[in-house]
Formats: structure tokens, sequence, C-alpha cells
């Protein structure tokens, strides 16, 4: 049902959603490893007024197990009240909600009850794969031509993966997105620049080479995702390619800056084989092109052999393994996840080309085993992940488990999941809200944090 | 002595669609907040006013084209029964459209962009009673009957760009886009009641 007025939650500019009142309730994705239990969605309280702050207050069960949670969207956003394709009197109320390895997509009302919604549509794999000819879902973003949802592989589990659009109402599988794919293969995450008419995605790898795990061989022969992919966001067609090049894996996340006038955006790759950093690049336009440059290198720390995990041994060393970031609406402050040695960082990007350190936190890590004032376990496994900024930029939330076959590669006894809350101060640094630790239920592990109403990573904006 | 409310109806629709951000003045607006230009807002809104001029004189043609071997009675039934099948295509399948003009757009892509945004709204259709009035009002033929439509596209078209302009000068340069949020008024599913009231109109009228 479409509203008289424009859903309240969207805003034209990210100046104004930087104004919008604090969020009062979390989504947090959450998955069981051992594929047992169905996956759920928690409702996490994280209004400080309330008598239940930072508990879990609600939470809806999937109907099937081993969907494997990962990440999810809403329907609608401010991208709604984008001038050439309006939809301002949509409603930004249903959680759409992929399971990466079930290739399941979930539709979830979050409107009646807020802490406790409901699931009001499964769209199974087969009608997927019927009308869009892919499996294994990741990313949702809602844009221009309703909702984007992205895929690792074909309906066969192989290359490529890529792109396919929902019906922003009725949530029918709209098909296939691209009209020209170019050399792109693998798939990873998206976004776009709605200024700029052009969309991104990045890269991993086949369900071959990552279901089971990270496979050394294909990580050693540089054979994991090292590519972004610039297209034209409404011809749909592949525009350009940048290659990383061999030393760079896993190119993941990406964030472009969200004022639409500004052409740059920020990539971080998970590990370096030369030596086990990771490292952020920004693209930016050079000319009519494209271009990256590597901003940060973040170094691996030395470490005793006998506290790392198998896969690291050989090299006496930690990898920071930089696994999500995240920007701030002002396009000010880059949050670093550092899933290895458990920090998490944030960075001045105020000039992209230049970014320079203004907090970090240490919690979890493989060595570090780092703890928080509010957890009785006094040595915390798993690290920063999936991390997620209000709208004002004063609070950001993140939890501790990257993937069920990869989580155990680097925390061999499991995680415990967690999810914690840092308090931004007013120009930089941050720090613990020692009020805020979620001890995850066992059974379940946390993944990404989407906040009522929106946040840092759910909305795209057309006016500056 | 011509009737003067078919001619103020046409000027009303062609307010209506100016004030409706959807048809152009947002456009305008934010590639001029893009290029931090007011001179882009002002350009933007021509291709926009023709596009809009090009998908209704498109329509009152075909209409033309059917009143010169149809009778009167038989034109309006098959302008009604268009009307009505479109209302209940909005009504169904909303204003939803592929996009295939983005933030880049240039001039060409502006007009063509705003002929389907007019079109995919069946802006023309609803002039198609206030033009048959007027034709019928006078028993002007087929040379009047273009003349008059024509003379219609230019008011509702010249209404349109009036307050396109007007809500855009004000939009970019004072109060500006904050008030989107609670102002921008559902005129998709006002159109299509209106659209559907036309229809009937004409089948009884």
């Amino acid at each position: 049902m479409t509203t008289w007025r424009p859903d309240p939650s969207f805003y034209p500019s990210p100046r104004m959603a930087a104004k919008a009142p604090k969020e009062t309730l979390a989504y947090v994705a959450a998955f069981d490893p051992e594929r047992q239990r169905p996956d759920a969605i928690a409702v996490v309280d994280v209004d400080p007024a309330s008598s239940s702050y930072s508990q879990i207050v609600g939470q809806v069960d999937m109907p099937n197990v081993g969907d494997e949670l990962h990440h999810f969207g809403w329907n609608a956003c401010s991208s709604c009240l984008c001038p050439n394709a309006p939809h301002p009197h949509v409603e930004r109320r249903y959680l759409v909600v992929p399971g990466l390895r079930s290739s399941r997509l979930h539709i979830i009302d979050t409107k009646p009850d807020p802490r406790n919604p409901q699931i009001v549509r499964v769209i199974e794999p087969a009608e997927i794969a019927e009308r869009a000819n892919y499996s294994r879902l990741h990313t949702t973003h809602c844009g221009p031509e309703g909702i984007y949802v992205n895929a690792l592989a074909d309906r066969d589990g192989k290359a490529p993966g890529g792109i396919f659009l929902l019906d922003h109402d009725s949530f029918d599988v709209l098909g296939q997105w691209e009209m020209d794919r170019g050399p792109q293969k693998l798939a990873y995450d998206f976004w776009w620049h709605l200024g700029h008419d052009t969309l991104i995605t990045s890269e991993w790898g086949t369900p071959d080479t990552f279901e089971n795990g990270l496979v050394p061989e294909v990580l050693l022969g540089s054979q994991y995702g090292r590519r972004l992919h610039f297209w034209d966001l409404h011809t749909r067609k592949h525009l350009q390619e940048i290659d990383f090049g061999e030393e760079h894996q896993l190119v993941f996340e990406l964030r472009p800056a969200h004022d639409p006038t500004k052409a740059y955006g920020f990539v971080g790759c998970v590990i370096s084989l030369k030596d086990l950093s990771a490292s952020i690049w920004t693209w930016y336009r050079e000319g009519n092109q494209w271009a990256v440059k590597k901003v940060i290198e973040i170094p691996a720390e030395p470490a005793d052999p006998d506290l790392l995990p198998p896969v690291l041994k050989g090299f006496n060393a930690v990898a920071p393994l930089v696994t999500d970031i995240d920007l701030s609406m002002d396009d000010r402050f880059l949050y670093v996840s550092c899933w290895g040695t458990g920090d998490m960082i944030q960075y001045d990007v105020s000039d992209p080309l230049a970014p320079k350190e203004t907090g970090r936190v240490r919690i979890g890590g493989i060595v570090s085993r780092s703890t928080h004032p509010k957890a009785s376990n006094g040595a915390l496994n798993g690290g920063p992940q999936m991390v997620e900024i209000s709208r004002d930029g004063k609070r950001v939330y993140f939890t501790n488990s990257l993937y069920g076959a990869i989580d155990p590669q680097f925390y061999p006894e499991g995680i415990d999941g967690w999810m914690v809350k840092l308090d931004v101060g007013d120009n930089g640094g941050i720090s613990f809200d020692d009020a805020f630790f979620v001890d995850w239920p066992k059974g379940h592990r946390p993944h990404q944090v989407r906040l009522e109403g929106g946040d840092c990573s759910s909305d795209s904006y057309c006016y500056p | 002595m011509m009737d003067f409310w078919p001619w103020l109806s046409l000027a009303g629709l062609g307010a209506f669609h100016g004030a409706n951000p959807a048809m152009g003045w947002l456009f305008a607006v934010a590639l001029g907040l893009h290029r931090q230009s007011a001179r882009t807002v002002w350009l933007s809104l021509l291709p926009i006013a023709v596009g809009h001029a090009a998908s209704i004189a498109t329509v009152l043609a075909v209409m033309v084209a059917f009143g010169a071997v149809m009778d009167l009675r038989s034109l309006q039934l098959v302008a009604a029964a268009f009307i009505l099948a479109f209302t209940g295509y909005l009504a169904i399948y909303g204003h939803r459209h592929r996009v295939r003009v983005g933030m880049r757009a240039g001039m060409a892509g502006l007009a063509a962009w705003s002929f389907l945004m007019a079109t995919s709204h069946g802006a023309g259709l609803m002039l198609v009673p206030s033009v048959l009035s007027l034709c019928l009002a006078d028993r002007v033929g087929m040379a009047g009957s273009l003349s008059v439509s024509l003379a219609a596209v230019a008011v509702h078209t010249g209404a349109m760009l009036t307050v396109i302009a007007a809500i855009a000068l004000v939009v970019f340069s004072w109060v500006g886009l904050a008030g989107l949020r609670s102002a921008w008024i559902n005129f998709d599913r006002l159109w299509t009641l209106g659209l559907g009231a036309t229809g009937i109109i004409l089948l009884v009228w």
C-alpha cells in the first residue's frame, strides 16, 4: 500500500538524514553454524533510557534451517525521493533477508510491532533460479528500480554471480539486472553513486571455494576476488574493470561517499599475499575513467605461533583481516574492522586520499582476546566484524562473526557471539559504551546489524 | 464565444502537473544542486516542458485523427474506454517504470524522461474532455480541431512551465528540499482518482 505522505525515515540528503531521531532498535542477523536450528533476526534494544537496553527483546525465526543469514536490507529507503525515479509513498517497513547458503529470500514486516517482526513472504530458491538464474544471495539495497539483491553464483552454483531486481511492493522477482556483464564473473558486494549513474561491484569466489572455508590453494594462487567492476546504473552495462593485482585478495566491502555529488568511495582488501597486511583503497574519477589508490595499509602483528590457528602458524604473525568497513553519513569518518587482530579503527577521511587515524579500540582478536567491561568472560573470541553507524554518526555497533565455514579457520575453538557499541567523540575518537554488551545466546552467531529507520550503509541519496 | 471552463481546466491540469515533484521541477532543482548552478535549473525546465508538451500533443493528435473518421459520440466512448483502461492499469500496477535517465542527463535525456513520465501518467488523456468540448462548442471541423488542440497544448504547457519555474525558483533559492518530506503528497493517487473520474464523466456526458 502506498501512503499519502513520504515515509518519515526518508531524507533528501545525507545532511538531513544525519539529523534523524536516534534509533531505539537494532535488527541483527543471527545464524546457527551447525545448521541444526533455524537462523533468526534478533531485535536488540538500543535505547539507553530503556530498562531492557542492550538486551535482545524480540526475535523472528526462519521457517527452515541452514539458511546462513548474512546481509539484509530494507525494501525502501531515501533513494525513493530521487527525482528521476520517485517512489516517495512506499513505506520502509519490510526487511529483505536472504540466506547466503540456502538462496532463500525472506520478507519480514516490522511495522505492526517493530519488536516482534513477522515473516510475510518466503521466496524459494527455485523461483529465483527460474526468474533470475542466480543463487547464494548476498547483499541487498533499495534503489531506483526497486530492490537490488546480489548473488554470488548462478543457479548451478557457478560463475557468474550478479544482481537481480525485486519489486519493492509485491516482492516479485523481476529478473536479472545485467544487460552486458563484460568480463565480470565473481561477485561479492555492490553499491552505487546515484549522482554519477554508476554502480560498482566487488568479488569473492564461487561457492565451491568458500562454502567449506577458504581454500589455501585458491588464496595463494590469487584466485579469489581482486577486481572492482564499474557499471552504468541505467543502461546496466559493464564499463570498466580495475584489477588490484595478484598480491591483493578478497577485495570486499564497498562504501561510496554518501554525498551524491562526490565521486569517490572506499573498499577494503582483506589480505595481502606478500605480508598478510590488510588495506583500504579509495576509488575516484581520473579524467573519464575510474582509478584506485591504496590509502591505508594495516600491517600484520608478530605473534607466537603457539597462539595462532593452523592457517597462520607458518607466518608467525596475526593478520589484521579487514572484513568490513563503514563510512559515516557526513563522509568524514571511516570505520575499519580488523577481525584478526581485534581492532576497530576510526580514520578521518575528510581527504579521501589521505586518511588519518583518529581512534582505535580492541576487543577479541585471534591472539589478544581483549575483553569488555560488561563481559563476564575475561577473554573474548571473534573480532570486530559487521559494523554499522547511526545516522547521526554518534554511535557505532558491531558484531564478531564472519562466516560459518571461515570462523573456525581463524578461531578454531569456535566463536561465542557478542555485539558491542561505541560512542563517538565530537571530533572523532571512539570508546566502548560500558553498559552495552550483548552476550549472544549460545547456538547462534550474530552478523549484520541494521538500525531502525536506516543507518549509514542502507540508504542512498540524490541531493547533496 | 468560446467557453471559459475548458481552458481553465487545461491550465489547471497544467498547474497540477507543474506542482507534482515527479513531473520535473524536482529534477531541475536536483541538477542545479549537483552542478551548483541556478542557470542549470532554468535550462533544465525547457526540455522538461518540451517533453511534456510532445507527450500530450501526441495523444491529442491521435484523438484528432480518430475524430476525422468517427462521429463525436463514438469518439467520446473510445476516449472514455482508453482513459478507464489506463486508470485500471495505474490502479493495479502503479506508476512504476524502468528508469532510463540518470542524474547525468543531458537536455535530450531530460526531454525524453519528461515525455516518458507524462505518457506513463496518461497526461494527454486527461485533456481529451476539455479539447472535445472546445471542438464541439465551435463545430470547428478537422482544421479547427488541430488548431484548438495546438492551443490546448500551449495553454496546458504554459501553465505547467509557469508553475514548475515558480516552485523550482522558490525551492532552489530559498526553502530547500526539507519540505519534500511532508509536502510531497501522493500526487499519483490523486491523479489516478482524477483520471478515473474523467473517464466516467466522458462516458455519461
